[in-house]
């Protein structure tokens, strides 16, 4: 038991999960406490002795189930399956009749409908190893994580068809409101979900009997929340770093208070001498001045067309969070013109609606809805040029994508200049810049700097280095 | 009182109306196996609290409760010297010396115990809760630790005090706040989320035992469907029993649309959450 544990941590480590010595050795004396023939004891030991955050709960159920499955037994039927050609899935219209090499599909398609509508898991199982055998076609010794068996097995089952026919045999004779009827749905919707997982495991279960723990782990591992690629996020991931946010500001917002209770000011002479009359004009406890917060006015401006809009919206969802440590904060949002969006995130306004009210009201398309960064930007200089004082910090957030039209980077120099700073957030890598359309190095050039946001994490050390005192300058973040 | 594996804290716990999963029991029985204290994670009224004041039930413990909030200090939370008790004793004792007065007013006569010290010195074993751990500031958490890896607590004028019986510890938090590695280090982590529609079924069954079958299903699976909305704050277990009970009162025996609408405000406590619920499970929108 000792080495799959400790590989399992190992594992833990691997996909960022913090375990420390301490709690591992936690972890094994709880393992020794515990009844091992119970697979959900073993896990929730587990997890409550290695994983202390809720944010890598997924990390943990993924290689749990890698680690400690149970592998398959092996059934008549599977030299068949697995000698089947990949492509053979790929020619069936699913519902009904019978598939290819003898395989009922229109059989294990109502056995997995009474199993689901009966809430009978024994048979369900029974059913899903059949699914998974006959249907995802896997292949012995390719290093793949399984996504692709997954969809291809859930594909020839017909999900839409077995939803329309659950709801039918739930509902009976029934007949059912509408508000009766959405909550049916609902439950079939869960039904589904459980399916889904079944197979997921199934499939990962195969994986690991047929190329070995480490190896299915490996091409399993999936980034933190904090590290998933803002770009090519999912949208199940988008929902997790939804979720993340909040506790992200609020820990930045701790740490900042933390550092604003430091006492850095100068002598206070007066307050000093003032002081030392209480003991008889020695100065013994030396007074000081409290440092003024530093308070920057920020403006933003965000890129909020098409590829760029997920992005743009978790900045400003971010920095609309931080915004009490901001003595101003304005908002603009572009596409091919710009737009004033302050007073779309009043005080209590909820967040997603709020985005959604800029993308339909806010005036930001002019001529074809195209990314157009030099109009956005001739724009937003003639219109509130005039107001950028020493004391503003401009950011902007885009890929500078232009379309091939002339980037206008002359404007930049002009905003640079009225603005204490000038700040572009690019979230692609670095290595793409400049690359096709992107003007990234015209804009650049007139930036005080320009980083690489790609991740949650990038963006809340941005943020935090955005309240660093006026005696470090932005450039040398 | 011992638990000899997960099953027969669950079955405990149920009998004092408390449901807990899998997980939930699997922990408690960590935590009385190996004396390790308990961080109970997530949203509001999801029975983080509950499940100390069950266990404390279950086990026979006396339940000592330590409710944290910002400015929260160890004065208030582990000990305090009786400072006019103190004063009152040197001033009626004018014949000793100054060293024998010094010893003895820092004796345990004047010494006044806060929860955590009480935990500790209690002679019966006890639950001690350290409530909504989340809102004190992280200097303040670092009182917390001596207790919690070995419960015991240093007075300097007293020296250590070492816990008569181990006590079981329960901290909980809304996670508005990321607590501190040390802090999470010596504990068990707990996350508690919204039950399931069956497990919230079989909650409302136990706390609210008038509750009709066929209402107790439709109830947990309205909760469900409108915890699945994009919600200022979800309706918490405890909403939706207090909504179960308005349910009784008003003697309903089927929830439809308008029995929904109308009572929608219990569940829900956020204006434009309940016009949002509205819109999407009614018809009509609520008033």
């Amino acid at each position: 038991m000792l080495p799959v544990i400790t590989g399992f941590i190992d594992e833990l480590r691997e996909a960022g999960v913090p375990v420390s010595m301490v709690e591992a050795i936690d972890a094994m004396k709880a393992v020794e406490a515990i009844d091992l023939g119970r697979r959900t004891g073993l896990r929730e030991t587990l997890r409550s002795t290695l994983v202390k955050n809720m944010r890598h709960e997924r990390a943990f159920d993924t290689a749990f189930d890698i680690y400690f499955s149970t592998v398959p037994v092996p059934s008549a039927s599977d030299e068949t399956s697995g000698a089947q050609p990949p492509q053979s899935g790929d020619a069936n219209g699913a519902d009904g009749g019978a598939g290819e090499g003898g395989f009922d599909e229109g059989a294990l398609f109502n056995s997995l409908l009474e199993a689901l509508a009966g809430m009978d898991d024994e048979a369900l199982r029974r059913a899903v190893r059949e699914a998974v055998e006959n249907l995802a076609g896997m292949e012995p010794g390719r290093p793949v994580g399984g996504t692709y068996y997954l969809y291809r097995t859930l594909r020839r089952l017909d999900l839409g068809q077995l939803e329309v026919e659950l709801m039918e045999a739930l509902t009976g004779d029934d007949e059912l409101s509408e508000f009766e009827e959405r909550l049916l749905r609902e439950e079939v919707e869960a039904l589904i979900e459980r399916l889904r997982e079944e197979v997921q495991e199934e499939i990962r279960r195969r994986l690991v009997a047929d190329r070995g723990r480490q190896a299915v782990a490996k091409t399993l591992r999936k980034p933190l929340i904090e590290d998933v690629d803002l770009m090519h996020a999912t949208s199940n991931d988008l929902a997790e770093m939804e979720a993340a946010i909040g506790p992200l500001t609020r820990k930045l917002a701790a740490k900042l208070a933390r550092r604003r209770k430091r006492r850095t000011g100068r002598l206070d002479f007066r307050r000093t001498v003032r002081k030392s009359l209480a003991t008889g004009g020695v100065p013994a406890d030396p007074q000081f001045k409290h440092p003024r917060p530093h308070r920057p006015e920020v403006w933003l401006l965000c890129d909020i067309s098409g590829s760029m809009a997920t992005f743009s919206r978790f900045t400003l969802q971010f920095t609309h969070a931080m915004s009490t440590h901001f003595s101003r904060l304005r908002s603009f949002a572009f596409v091919d013109t710009i737009d004033e969006v302050t007073d779309f995130f009043g005080p209590g306004v909820d967040f997603g609606s709020a985005v959604t009210r800029i993308t339909t009201e806010a005036e930001v398309v002019w001529l074809d809805g195209h990314s157009d960064y030099g109009n956005a930007l001739e724009t937003f200089y003639t219109r509130y040029g005039s107001q950028l004082t020493p004391r503003t910090t401009v950011i902007i957030t885009g890929d500078a994508r232009n379309n091939y039209r002339p980037p206008r980077d002359t404007i930049l120099s002009d905003v640079a200049g009225a603005a204490r700073a000038l700040v572009w957030l690019n979230p692609e890598p670095t290595a793409y810049w400049d690359t096709g359309d992107s003007a990234m190095s015209h804009y650049a050039k007139h930036c005080t700097s320009v980083h690489e946001v790609r991740t949650l994490r990038q963006l809340e050390e941005f943020v935090e280095t955005l309240t660093l005192p006026t005696g470090r300058t932005l450039q040398n973040v | 009182m011992e638990f000899e594996g997960p099953m027969q804290v669950a079955d405990a716990l149920r009998s004092a109306d408390y449901l807990a999963d899998d997980r939930i029991s699997q922990v408690v029985f960590l935590a009385e196996r190996l004396s390790k204290p308990v961080l109970v994670e997530g949203p509001a009224g999801v029975g983080k609290t509950e499940l100390a004041k069950a266990v404390a039930t279950v086990t026979g413990r006396d339940l000592i409760r330590l409710q944290c909030y910002e400015g929260l200090d160890e004065a208030k939370a582990l000990y305090e010297w009786n400072y006019k008790k103190q004063l009152l004793r040197i001033q009626s004792d004018v014949d000793h010396d100054w060293d024998t007065i010094s010893h003895d007013i820092f004796s345990e006569e004047f010494l006044l115990t806060r929860p955590l010290l009480e935990a500790i010195r209690s002679t019966k074993p006890v639950v001690l809760l350290i409530d909504e751990v989340d809102r004190v500031e992280v200097e303040t958490e670092a009182l917390l630790l001596e207790i919690l890896s070995d419960f015991q607590v240093s007075i300097p004028e007293l020296g250590t005090m070492t816990a008569n019986t181990q006590p079981l510890v329960f901290l909980t938090s809304n996670n508005t706040r990321e607590l501190s590695e040390a802090l999470k280090r010596r504990c068990l982590f707990l996350h508690i989320d919204y039950p399931d529609a069956e497990r919230e079924q079989l909650i409302l069954n136990a706390r609210v035992p008038d509750l009709s079958e066929h209402l107790a299903v439709q109830v947990a699976k309205v909760a469900r469907s409108i915890r699945s909305l994009d919600l200022k704050k979800a309706p918490s277990v405890s909403e939706t029993i207090d909504w179960a009970r308005t349910l009784i009162a008003l003697s309903v025996e089927e929830v439809d649309e308008d029995v929904l609408g109308d009572t929608l405000h219990i569940l829900l406590k956020y204006q434009t959450d309940i016009e949002k619920a509205a819109k999407e499970l009614t018809s009509s929108p609520a008033g």
